[in-house]
């Protein structure tokens, strides 16, 4: 039965299985570096729809049956659905669930989202109040875009802190039973920020969160940076690793050997003109579904921290002035 | 970490890369340069066709707009606009583009509550300013004529 440690953290004691998984990705993640990971690959970026948001809700709902189906699972042996994405009211959550009946819980992180959603259907299959719990998440370019900044055929030039949202989905379907990988413990972000104001630098916003869960997380279990074979940042792009990994150098601590981030390994940075990097809740979930759960579960990778991070910006509330607070939620996962 | 907000802010900008001015000013003047110089052909060629001077720097205006639209349209403008910078947004089709562009992009709110309502959202407050200081210097011009 999962138990508090202490701040935030959450110990997991039956140590509950991620049973299945599967990414889907749009086309220019597709042509990424991590091409051969994804269960499917979008060759338009509409999906065949005709609006962003619709072809957002195809791609979670790809990434979920994928993970269906790649686990032997039917839709009714599902308990609780968590879902989320960067759109107001979470539509493409719920509209991608529309066509399911599975008891549904939308959710907001921004791009932490991945490690929120599954930190709950964890809690949840540990504690047994599910048996299986679904954590999906996703976002898609255009439809973040057309939310968040501008026109997609706008003639603008981004900035070199921009990060690319990423189109792209991915699933976990935690099981009581089952191979690995399993998960261990999470630890839940605090609502943290630095003044940060500049809606194109959201890894200078979020680096902190990702400071100040991952060296929680350390200190409430006990354990250290050499415990890990990877801590995993969601997307903190170029600008907010390098600022987490000075942040860290400030403790005497350096984790630059272990540290790796979603927004870094999604795409090729020199030749995919991302700028710092990949964002969005689909980059994180994407990665960690389609790269490294099965580097788990082929035990190439044996303790992961997984700490997906979120910049919590409303353009309205970035216009009257405000700075933009950053979140990060750490989930470890384990082959053991 | 024990950090002060200013402290943070310099510890952004040492990690956060600057905009490569020699890179992106060279470029913005070229292709700048380059739709001004298609500008100066077209009003040469309408004044070649007959055109009063007149007419001629309107029908070039709207050429240009014409061919931004277009580009925009087929998802090109953006492409340019990414080299071009300054160098496609001050001249008349970066106008076309920014009203343009959310036009196409609102579409599939309808053609009332999105297209129509959206169209304006950059090039409103270029309109609203642009047309307020123009009243503004009237008065002035105005105030000047009566004192002679």
């Amino acid at each position: 039965m999962s138990n508090l440690i202490k701040d935030g953290t959450i110990n997991l004691p039956t140590s509950p299985s991620i049973a299945s998984y599967a990414a889907a990705a749009g086309k220019k993640e597709g042509e990424g570096p991590l091409a051969n990971c994804f269960d499917y690959i979008a060759d338009d970026v509409s999906l065949g729809e005709n609006s962003w948001e619709k072809s957002e809700s195809k791609l979670q709902q790809y990434a979920f049956t994928n993970a269906l189906s790649k686990g032997n699972f039917s839709e009714t042996d599902i308990d609780f659905l968590f879902a989320g994405d960067l759109l107001n009211q979470c539509v493409a959550s719920a509209y991608g669930a529309r066509d399911t009946s599975i008891p549904f819980f939308g959710l907001f992180g921004a791009c932490s989202t991945m490690a929120e959603s599954l930190s709950l259907a964890s809690i949840f299959v540990d504690s047994g109040t599910a048996i299986n719990a679904a954590a999906v998440t996703s976002s898609h370019f255009c439809s973040a875009e057309r939310q968040f900044r501008l026109p997609v055929n706008y003639g603008g030039q981004r900035t070199p802190t921009a990060q690319w949202t990423a189109t792209a989905a991915g699933c976990a379907i935690v099981s009581p039973h089952g191979a690995p990988p399993y998960v261990k413990a999470v630890t839940v972000g605090k609502i943290k920020d630095m003044g940060v104001t500049d809606a194109n630098n959201m890894g200078a916003a979020m680096a902190t969160a990702a400071y100040d869960t991952i060296s929680r997380h350390l200190a409430n279990t006990e354990q250290s940076v050499d415990s890990f074979d990877l801590i995993l940042t969601g997307d903190l792009g170029q600008v907010g690793s390098d600022i987490l990994i000075e942040l860290f150098q400030k403790d005497n601590v350096d984790i630059s050997d272990k540290h790796n981030d979603c927004g870094l390994m999604l795409y090729d940075l020199k030749k995919q003109d991302v700028h710092a990097g990949g964002s969005g809740c689909g980059c994180s979930a994407s990665v960690l579904c389609g790269h490294i759960l099965p580097e788990i579960a082929k035990g190439n990778l044996k303790n992961v921290l997984f700490a997906a991070t979120g910049a919590l910006m409303s353009p309205t509330i970035v216009q009257q002035g405000e700075s933009i607070p950053g979140i990060s939620h750490a989930v470890h996962i384990s082959a053991f | 970490m024990k950090m002060t907000n200013t402290e943070y802010d310099e510890l952004t900008k040492k990690h956060s890369p600057n905009t490569k001015l020699y890179l992106t000013l060279p470029k913005a003047f070229v292709i700048g340069g380059l739709i001004c110089c298609l500008g100066q052909a077209l009003f040469n060629l309408y004044t070649y066709l007959g055109m009063t001077e007149m007419n001629a720097r309107s029908v070039t205006s709207i050429t240009l707009i014409f061919f931004s639209a277009l580009l925009t349209g087929l998802k090109l403008y953006d492409k340019i606009a990414k080299h071009g910078g300054a160098g496609t947004l001050v001249p008349i089709t970066g106008f076309a583009n920014s009203v343009v562009s959310p036009a196409l992009e609102f579409k599939t709110e309808g053609f009332i509550l999105g297209t129509a309502a959206k169209m304006f959202i950059i090039a409103g407050p270029v309109i609203v300013y642009g047309i307020v200081t123009s009243v503004l210097y009237g008065i002035i011009l105005y105030i000047f004529q009566i004192m002679q």
